[in-house]
């Protein structure tokens, strides 16, 4: 229902544009009926109404209709070769969904670890430590943290490539070494509120009675909040990785700008600029339905991961 | 793969010498509680951190140059060891000044702050001003364009720099030290003008939803659902892009579209907390009687509820203002932002991005870029050092 509703927002916005494609392509020079020609051959003489709804409908089906610029050029080549938008967009897609699979795979185990220490320790030096880093890390813009990155990593110690040009048919670990960069950029992003939810939300179960009682048997600190404390605190970590999963949609974009990486993010920016409609729509709605996804799966395991909310009464 | 055998050998030397250690505290403090039940990862954490200190201090004073040839990661760490402890030392005498002048209550509040939030006073007063009285402070103007051009930062002749630039001039020989100062002027300005707007806007519609509710506040709260189901980047993107085709057609700056276009999304989200804040305030006992004494809809906003929710608003307005400032970062990162020939640190950094390749042999070449992405780093951090230690002192939280 949202998605649809946002599919209509993303259609009127795009459509808002002045002038079309048609005039865009031709230039300036253009005769009345060549720019004629080409809308019809795009479809963009038909009503708005129309247009959205056959849009919607190949969505649905998943087809996304033929990418501006690739059908101009094929159609200038006799019209045999159309790539549609799914084609381009699809293996652009897998690798940003792989960037963000090795972000996650680095960044959560990490910020949980990280925030159960700090937790463990609260109010000690490594706490605190933590917490100035956290802060600073997550309040820099994404291409301070990834030039820092590049210039560490990659250029005064080279262990890392600084552009990540990725391409089919790439073995998986020179593909992993290629995504270490930007993976490691957007963990240093997300890591810090996963980290301080993860401290809050086991904080937060300290004071309680069965914590106490927990302590009194003279288990362990760690056991303690590993054991007993971690699996109540799980709720609402879960929920801040899925909102942070959902943040990466759009850091991701800015990364992929800096690293040149292969991805949906690039793409998006590249036909914003030439103002290449389908693609952007279909960019846009992707990106809107990653967002709502993740924040319905936040939702979903949330009360998954407690048992009282598992079992109404 | 050596590197690998090198840091397992590490982890165990460092662990025999954590082992030694706690066994030693117990020798010769005669089993104080400290040592006696201290577990094993919190003897290994301080012994890790005394390696590292004393790596880090046998570092910074190694030699800068090695055989005549620059040594950058040297060099590097040096410069951010020296503004790590600049900024420490002028965060303590800015705390140090402020318990003893001004009124009492500010000695008192200056006291009890901890460092961070120092530093982040310090830094926001000191872009304030920079911000203010930019056109005085900086030695040439944002759009002058001169001779030189890729003039090394330094003011080194010997090395390629110029005593009248001292942080060298860009591609096509504009001077970055005055163009920095001004981007605090234009990028600074432009971001609290737009948080100002999206409050204001996002605040009076909340406050409105909530007070009136009914179907006002069905349609805006399911408005805001809806805008804020779309990424907050992407969907600036993209109106952004809507707005530079139509912006020369109409013959407004696109900077204007800018702020509207991040004032209106930013809006989406102050909107939904001044509507919960306000939604709390509404059912209290001394709205029903100013309601009852036949109060009008300004007052009661105006009168009743917005002195209630300040506090909230306050600490949300500082990181709003950090989101739209580094969105705004991000968009002139991306060339959709502030336009040239205006001096803002997103575009800056764009610009001057490919010099960090040269850091290996010319350390100085690289700071550019970093400085410029540093000043936006610096505020939003200063600016979430302040609210964290005015969110923590609010609610309380002591443990």
């Amino acid at each position: 229902m949202t998605l649809i509703v946002v599919s209509l927002v993303i259609f009127i916005a795009v459509n808002a544009l002045p002038g079309d494609f048609a005039q865009a392509v031709l230039g300036q020079g253009a005769t009345d009926e060549a720019v004629a020609a080409i809308r019809k051959d795009l479809g963009l003489d038909q009503p708005y109404f129309y247009r959205y709804f056959t849009w919607l409908g190949g969505m649905l089906t998943g087809d996304l209709g033929v990418s501006f610029a690739q059908m101009n050029f094929a159609s200038n080549m006799g019209g045999t070769q159309l790539k549609g938008v799914l084609e381009q967009i699809a293996p652009r897609f897998m690798n940003t969904m792989f960037l963000a699979g090795v972000t996650a795979a680095i960044a959560v185990p990490f910020a949980v670890i990280l925030g159960v220490l700090a937790a463990l320790y609260r109010n000690s030096v490594f706490d605190r430590a933590t917490n100035i880093t956290t802060l600073t890390s997550i309040s820099s813009p994404e291409f301070f943290l990834a030039y820092i990155l590049i210039l560490f990593l990659a250029v005064l110690n080279p262990v890392f490539p600084s552009l990540s040009n990725i391409f089919e048919g790439m073995g998986f670990g020179e593909r992993l070494e290629k995504t270490m960069l930007p993976a490691l950029t957007l963990t240093l992003v997300v890591t810090a509120h996963m980290m301080r939810m993860t401290r809050a939300a086991i904080i937060n179960l300290l004071a309680s009675p069965y914590i106490e009682m927990a302590r009194l048997k003279g288990i362990s600190p760690m056991r303690v909040i590993v054991v007993h404390a971690l699996p109540n605190a799980l709720a609402p970590i879960i929920n801040v990785i899925a909102l942070n999963l959902a943040y990466l949609i759009t850091g991701v974009v800015v990364v992929e700008v800096v690293f040149v990486y292969p991805g949906i993010g690039q793409l998006f920016v590249d036909s914003v600029k030439i103002r290449d409609i389908p693609v952007v729509q279909a960019c846009c709605l992707i990106f809107a339905a990653a967002y709502i996804l993740l924040n319905l799966t936040a939702d979903v395991l949330s009360i998954l991961s407690n048992p009282r909310l598992r079992h109404p009464k | 793969m050596t590197w690998w055998l090198w840091i397992i050998l590490g982890a165990v030397v460092i662990g025999a010498a954590a082992w030694a250690f706690r066994m030693a505290g117990q020798q010769a403090t005669g089993n104080k509680p400290f040592f006696r039940d201290m577990p094993f990862g919190v003897a290994f954490g301080y012994v890790l951190a005394a390696v590292l200190l004393v790596f880090f201090v046998w570092f910074y004073f190694q030699p800068a140059e090695l055989n005549g040839a620059p040594r950058a990661s040297v060099m590097f760490f040096r410069w951010a060891m020296n503004f790590f402890l600049i900024s420490a030392a002028a965060a303590l005498a800015f705390k140090f000044l402020g318990s003893f002048v001004g009124t009492e209550g500010s000695r008192k509040l200056f006291r009890s702050m901890p460092l961070t939030a120092s530093f982040g006073l310090l830094v926001i007063l000191i872009y304030t001003v920079l911000a203010i009285f930019a056109g005085i402070i900086a030695p040439h103007g944002q759009e002058e364009i001169f001779a030189q051009a890729n003039v090394v930062p330094g003011g080194n002749p010997a090395m390629g720099g110029n005593p009248d630039f001292p942080l060298g001039t860009d591609q096509i020989g504009r001077d970055i030290y005055s163009r920095l100062i001004y981007g605090a002027q234009n990028t600074v300005g432009i971001a609290f003008a737009t948080t100002c707007l999206a409050f204001f806007l996002g605040g009076s519609l909340g406050f409105l939803a909530a007070t009136l509710g009914g179907w006002l506040d069905q349609i805006l709260s399911r408005l805001v659902d809806v805008l804020m189901a779309i990424p907050a980047l992407i969907f600036a993107l993209l109106l952004m892009t809507i707005a530079s085709v139509w912006a020369p057609t109409l013959g407004i700056p696109l900077t204007v579209f800018m702020v509207l276009i991040i004032a209106v999304i930013d809006s989406t989200r102050v909107f939904r907390l001044a509507r919960a804040v306000a939604m709390n305030i509404v059912v209290m006992d001394y709205i029903e009687a100013a309601k009852l004494r036949g109060e009008g809809l300004s007052y009661l906003i105006f009168r009743e509820i917005l002195p209630n929710a300040t506090a909230p608003l306050l600490a949300e307005f500082g990181l709003r203002f950090c989101f739209v400032f580094l969105t705004i970062a991000s968009l002139s990162f991306l060339g959709v932002g502030i336009q040239p020939p205006l001096a803002d640190w997103g575009t800056m950094v764009r610009d001057l991005a490919q010099f960090i390749n040269f850091a290996a042999f010319a350390p100085l070449v690289a700071t550019a870029p970093l400085l410029a992405a540093g000043a936006i780093a610096l505020l939003t951090v200063a600016v979430n050092f302040v609210v964290d230690w005015m969110l923590h002192k609010s609610s309380g939280l002591k443990e």
